[in-house]
C-alpha cells in the first residue's frame, strides 16, 4: 500500500458516546460530562493518537425530542468546551458545533478567531441549520416552519459568508504601533464587510483581530443535495454518511460537481462519518452492541452507517472507502471511553503499520502545528489586502 | 462602639479598549494573544484577587467617520477566553461584560451556565446595556432599541436568564446507571417567560452548575442603572472611587437595596482604579506624570476635546489654549461607540467648567484633558497604596477595588508583589482563599431564594 496519500482521521465527541445506553457502560463516566475534566481527558486521548481534530457535538436545545430520563440530557456549550481544553493540549484541531440558524454571526465569528487565540491556531468550526421548531421557541423571534430547507442552507450559506469576511476584515498587518504618529493600527488594513443579505445585514469589521490560521477550516455535515451545495461553495471540509462505497462514489462525484458550480477552485476534503463499534473479534464487538442495544430498548440506528468489528477490519473499510474519492474519516465512537481508546490506539497503529498515518502532527512553518497545516491547507491571505504588485 | 473591619475586595482588570494602555511601553506585549490573559490572570490569582474582569465594546470606535486608531484595537470574545483562562486558574473568579441588547436570553445563559460548570463555580457576568443603532449594525435585527428601554430589557434578560438557570434543581442529574435513570426528573429543564420583550419556551439544556446563577454585576451610572443594580446585582462596577465621590454613591446605592429586601452586604461596590507604585512617593508621582502624558499624547488631546465639542479641533495647538468655540450642539456625530461621550450631558456647560478650569490653574488643552480625564488613582510607595485603599474601603467610599494596570500583560506583578503582602499584614485582605466560587470570594453566598424549586 505504498505510495498512497495518508489518511485523515477525526473523531466526533457526544457525551459518553453516540449508542444511546453507552452511559450506562461500566467505565462510562456520565456523572463527569458537564465538568472540564472529562472533556480534557477525550481531548487528549485524541491527541495522544495523533488524530487530526475531534469535534465536539451542540445544538441549541434538545430539539423536537421527548422527555426521556433514560437518555443523557443536556450539553455544555461545545466553543466554550472547545476553549477550555484547548491550554490544556497543544497540537489537535477543536472543531466545535455552531448553528447558524438562531445565533448572530458576529458574535460566533469573534467567538471562533479567539478560540484560535486560545488554542494557537488550530481551530474550525462546524456550521449546521436546525429547523426545529422546538429550539426555535428557545428564541422566539422566528418561526422555522416558514423558512424552507433550501432556505435554511442559503441563510448558513450567508453565515459562512459573514464570519470568513469577518476574519477578514483586519489585515493580517494591521497593529502598527507607530510610536511616531502615534497610531496603534493601521485604519486602512480594517475593513467594513458591509454584508447585506436577504436575512441578515452586518456591517464589521470584527472586533477580534485576524485569527492566526487567518480562515479556520469550516466544516458541514451533509446528506443532501442542500447540503453538498453549501459544503461545496462555503467549506473546507464536508461531512458524508456513505452506506457503502458505491454510495461514496455518489456522493464524491455530486460534491464534485457543485464545486464546479459554484467554480471554486479548491475543492472540500471529503470526510465520511461512520459510528465504529470495536473489538479484538468481530463476535465481541456484534455482542457488545447488541448488549446495549437491548440496554436501550431499540437497535441503534444512525445517519451514518455503522460499523462493528475489529480495528483491521474497520481498516479495510476506510481504505476501501478512501478508493472512492473520500480524504478522511470522522470516527463516531460508540461508547467512551472504549471505542475512542481503540481508535487512537488500534485503528491507528493498523494504519499507521500500512504507511497510511502519520507518526506525528506536521509543524507549519512557524514551528507549530495547526489544523488548517494538519489539513494540508495553505494560509490564506485576507481578501481584503491589497496585491502587493 | 468601633465598627467592624472590612475585608477588602480586589479584583484585575485587563486593560480594554481605550488610552489606559500604555501600548509604546517597551514592557507592553500584546493584548491579544492568549499569553497575556494567562498572565494577568495567573499573577491576579496568586495575589488572592476575587476575580479577573473584561470589558466589552461590539463595535469599533469611530471619530469624525474614521475608525479611531490612536487607542488599543482588537479584543477576544468574552466567554472563550474566560473559558480559556478557566483552565490556566484554580479558584480566581471569571468576569466578563456581555451586553443584553445585542444577545438572547438562551444563548447567554447556555453560556454562562457552561462557563460556570468549566470552571467549578467561577463565573460572573457584568450586565450592561449599551443600545445603540451604531453599533446594532454589526447585528441581525439592526436597528436596535430606544434608549429609554435599555434596563427594561436588561431586566427582562436577567429574568428570562434566571429563569433558565433555575429550570434544573441540584438533583436533577441522576446518572444512575444501574437503574437506568440518566434525568431524575423528565420535565428538568422546561421553562416558559413571557413578557414584552420575550416570548420563550422549551427546554433549557444545561443542567444546574456550580454557583446556579453567575454573579451579576452591574455598570451604569444613570438613576435607572442604580435602580438596576440594587434590584438585581451582586456587584457594581463603578467609576466613582474618590473618598467624597466613592462615599455618596457607596450610600445611594446601598440606600436602595432595602426596597428590594436586600441588607447591604448584599451588594458589593467596587470602583475602577489605576495604580502607579514607586520605591519611594516622590519617585511614584514622577512615573506618573510620565506615564499620564503618554496616556494623552498631543493627538490623543484633541481627539478627547472633539469628543466633547462634537466638531473638527485639528487646527487647534493641544499645548495651546482650549477653543474658544461652543460645542456644536445637538447628536454627537463626531465620536461613536463611546460610552464616555454621554458622560458629557450639558456639553457647553462642561466646556466652560474646563475652560474656567484651565484658566485658574494655567493649563493647556492637553493638560487639562490630562487632568479631567483621570481616573481614581492610586500612586505612592507600596505602604502609601495599601494604606490609600484600606482607608477608602474603611470609610465606605467602596468595598474594594477594580483594577486597572497600564501595562498589558505584567502591570499587576509589582502590586502583587508589594501592595497585596501589606493588605495581608493588616488583615484586611485574604492570605488564601477560603472558598472555592466567586459567590464565596465575595461573601455574597447564595442567590438561589428559588433553589429547590422549579421556575416552571
Ligand atoms: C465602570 C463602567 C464600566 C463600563 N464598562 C462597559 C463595557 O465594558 N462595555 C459596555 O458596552 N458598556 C460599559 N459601560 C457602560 C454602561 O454599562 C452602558 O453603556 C449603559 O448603557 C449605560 O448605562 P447608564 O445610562 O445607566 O450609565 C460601563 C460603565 C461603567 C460606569
Amino acid at each position: 500500500m505504498t505510495g498512497k496519500p495518508e489518511l485523515h482521521l477525526a473523531t466526533a465527541l457526544e457525551a459518553t458516546g453516540w449508542h444511546p445506553a453507552s452511559w450506562r457502560e461500566p467505565r462510562a463516566r456520565p456523572g463527569e460530562i458537564f465538568t472540564a475534566a472529562y472533556w480534557t481527558d477525550l481531548v487528549r486521548e485524541a491527541e495522544k493518537g495523533l488524530l487530526d481534530f475531534v469535534t465536539i457535538e451542540d445544538s441549541l436545545g434538545p430539539g423536537d425530542g421527548i422527555e426521556r430520563t433514560d437518555r443523557v440530557r443536556g450539553r455544555l456549550d461545545s466553543v466554550l468546551i472547545a476553549s477550555r481544553v484547548a491550554p490544556s493540549t497543544t497540537e489537535i484541531g477543536l472543531v466545535p458545533t455552531v448553528v447558524a440558524t438562531h445565533t448572530e454571526p458576529f458574535h460566533l465569528s469573534k467567538a471562533l478567531a479567539t478560540l484560535d487565540y486560545v488554542s494557537q491556531g488550530r481551530a474550525g468550526v462546524r456550521v449546521r441549520v436546525d429547523g426545529s421548531a422546538g429550539n426555535a421557541a428557545h428564541f422566539g423571534r422566528r418561526d422555522p416552519a416558514t423558512l424552507t430547507r433550501e432556505e435554511l442552507f442559503a441563510e448558513a450559506a450567508d453565515y459562512v459568508e459573514v464570519i470568513r469576511r469577518l476574519w477578514d476584515s483586519w489585515e493580517d498587518e494591521a497593529e502598527i504601533r507607530d510610536v511616531a504618529t502615534g497610531r496603534f493600527v493601521d485604519r486602512e488594513k480594517l475593513h467594513y464587510i458591509d454584508f447585506e443579505g436577504p436575512w441578515f445585514g452586518v456591517k464589521g469589521p470584527s472586533i477580534t483581530p485576524r485569527p492566526p490560521q487567518g480562515q479556520l477550516p469550516v466544516a458541514v455535515l451533509a446528506h443532501a443535495t442542500a447540503a453538498y451545495r453549501l459544503a461545496a461553495r462555503s467549506a473546507d471540509l464536508v461531512f458524508v454518511t456513505p452506506r457503502d462505497e458505491r454510495d461514496a462514489a455518489r456522493i464524491v462525484s455530486e460534491i464534485g460537481a457543485e464545486s464546479d458550480v459554484a467554480g471554486r477552485e479548491n475543492r472540500p476534503g471529503i470526510f465520511a462519518d461512520l459510528v465504529v463499534f470495536l473489538d479484538e473479534t468481530e463476535r465481541a464487538a456484534v455482542d457488545r452492541k447488541a448488549r446495549l442495544d437491548e440496554l436501550a430498548g431499540e437497535t441503534c440506528d444512525s445517519d451514518a452507517a455503522v460499523f462493528t468489528g475489529t480495528a483491521g477490519q474497520l481498516a479495510e473499510v476506510l481504505t476501501g472507502l478512501a478508493e472512492q474519492g473520500i480524504t478522511g474519516f470522522r470516527l463516531r465512537p460508540g461508547a467512551i471511553p472504549h471505542d475512542l481508546l481503540a481508535i487512537t490506539t488500534k485503528v491507528t497503529a493498523v494504519l499507521r503499520e500500512a504507511g497510511r498515518y502519520r507518526s506525528r502532527y506536521a509543524l507549519d512553518s512557524e514551528q507549530r502545528t495547526t489544523l488548517r497545516g494538519t489539513l494540508g491547507l495553505g494560509r490564506p491571505a485576507s481578501r481584503y489586502a491589497e496585491v502587493a504588485s | 462602639m468601633s465598627k467592624p473591619v472590612k475585608h477588602i475586595h480586589l479584583a484585575a482588570h485587563f486593560p480594554g479598549v481605550n488610552n489606559t494602555t500604555v501600548w509604546s511601553d517597551p514592557e507592553a506585549g500584546s493584548h491579544i494573544e492568549f499569553g497575556s490573559f494567562a498572565h494577568l490572570a495567573r499573577t491576579a490569582e496568586r495575589a488572592k484577587f476575587d476575580f479577573f474582569f473584561l470589558a466589552e465594546g461590539l463595535r469599533l470606535r469611530e471619530q469624525g467617520g474614521e475608525i479611531y486608531d490612536l487607542d488599543v484595537v482588537g479584543r477576544p470574545d468574552t466567554f472563550t477566553v474566560l473559558a480559556a483562562l478557566a483552565a490556566v486558574t484554580e479558584r480566581l473568579g471569571l468576569t466578563g461584560t456581555i451586553n443584553s441588547t445585542f444577545n438572547e436570553p438562551y444563548e447567554v445563559a447556555r453560556q454562562f451556565a457552561s462557563l460556570d460548570h468549566l470552571s467549578g463555580g467561577r463565573a460572573g457576568w457584568n450586565v450592561v446595556t449599551s443600545w445603540d443603532a451604531f453599533t446594532g449594525e454589526n447585528f441581525r435585527r439592526g436597528g436596535y432599541l430606544p434608549q429609554e428601554q435599555r434596563y427594561e430589557r436588561a431586566r427582562a434578560f436577567l429574568s428570562a436568564s434566571a429563569t433558565l438557570f433555575d429550570s434544573w434543581r441540584g438533583d436533577d442529574i441522576a446518572a444512575d446507571a444501574g437503574r437506568g435513570v440518566f434525568a431524575g426528573d423528565p420535565h428538568a429543564g422546561g421553562f416558559a417567560y413571557r413578557d414584552a420583550h420575550f416570548d420563550i419556551e422549551g427546554h433549557f439544556d444545561v443542567p444546574r452548575s456550580p454557583q446556579g446563577r453567575p454573579v451579576i454585576l452591574q455598570a451604569g451610572d444613570s438613576e435607572e442603572g442604580r435602580e438596576f443594580a440594587a434590584a438585581t446585582a451582586d456587584a457594581i462596577f463603578t467609576r466613582h472611587g474618590t473618598l467624597e465621590a466613592g462615599q455618596a454613591f457607596y450610600a445611594d446605592v446601598k440606600g436602595r437595596l432595602a426596597r428590594y429586601g436586600r441588607t447591604r452586604d448584599q451588594l458589593v461596590v467596587l470602583p475602577a482604579a489605576t495604580f502607579v507604585v514607586g520605591d519611594t512617593d516622590a519617585d511614584a508621582h514622577e512615573k506618573a506624570a510620565v506615564i499620564r502624558r503618554k496616556q494623552v499624547s498631543a493627538q490623543t488631546a484633541i481627539k478627547f476635546a472633539e469628543q466633547l465639542w462634537n466638531r473638527d479641533l485639528s487646527g487647534y495647538d493641544p499645548e495651546g489654549p482650549l477653543p474658544e468655540v461652543d460645542p456644536l450642539p445637538g447628536e454627537n456625530t463626531i465620536s461613536r461607540g463611546r460610552a464616555s461621550v454621554r458622560l458629557y450631558r450639558d456639553p457647553v456647560a462642561t466646556a466652560r467648567e474646563w475652560r474656567e478650569l484651565a484658566s485658574a490653574r494655567n493649563l493647556s488643552l492637553r493638560e487639562l484633558i490630562i487632568e479631567v480625564t483621570g481616573r481614581q488613582t492610586f500612586i505612592g510607595s507600596a505602604a502609601t497604596i495599601a494604606e490609600e485603599i484600606n482607608h477608602l474601603v474603611q470609610q465606605d467610599a467602596s468595598d474594594g477595588f477594580i483594577l486597572v494596570p497600564h501595562v498589558t500583560p505584567g502591570g499587576l506583578d509589582e502590586f502583587a508583589d508589594t501592595v497585596v503582602p501589606l493588605l495581608q499584614e493588616r488583615g484586611v485582605f485574604r492570605s488564601d482563599y477560603e472558598g472555592v466560587t466567586l459567590r464565596d470570594h465575595l461573601g455574597i453566598g447564595s442567590s438561589l431564594p428559588g433553589n429547590l424549586e422549579r421556575s416552571a
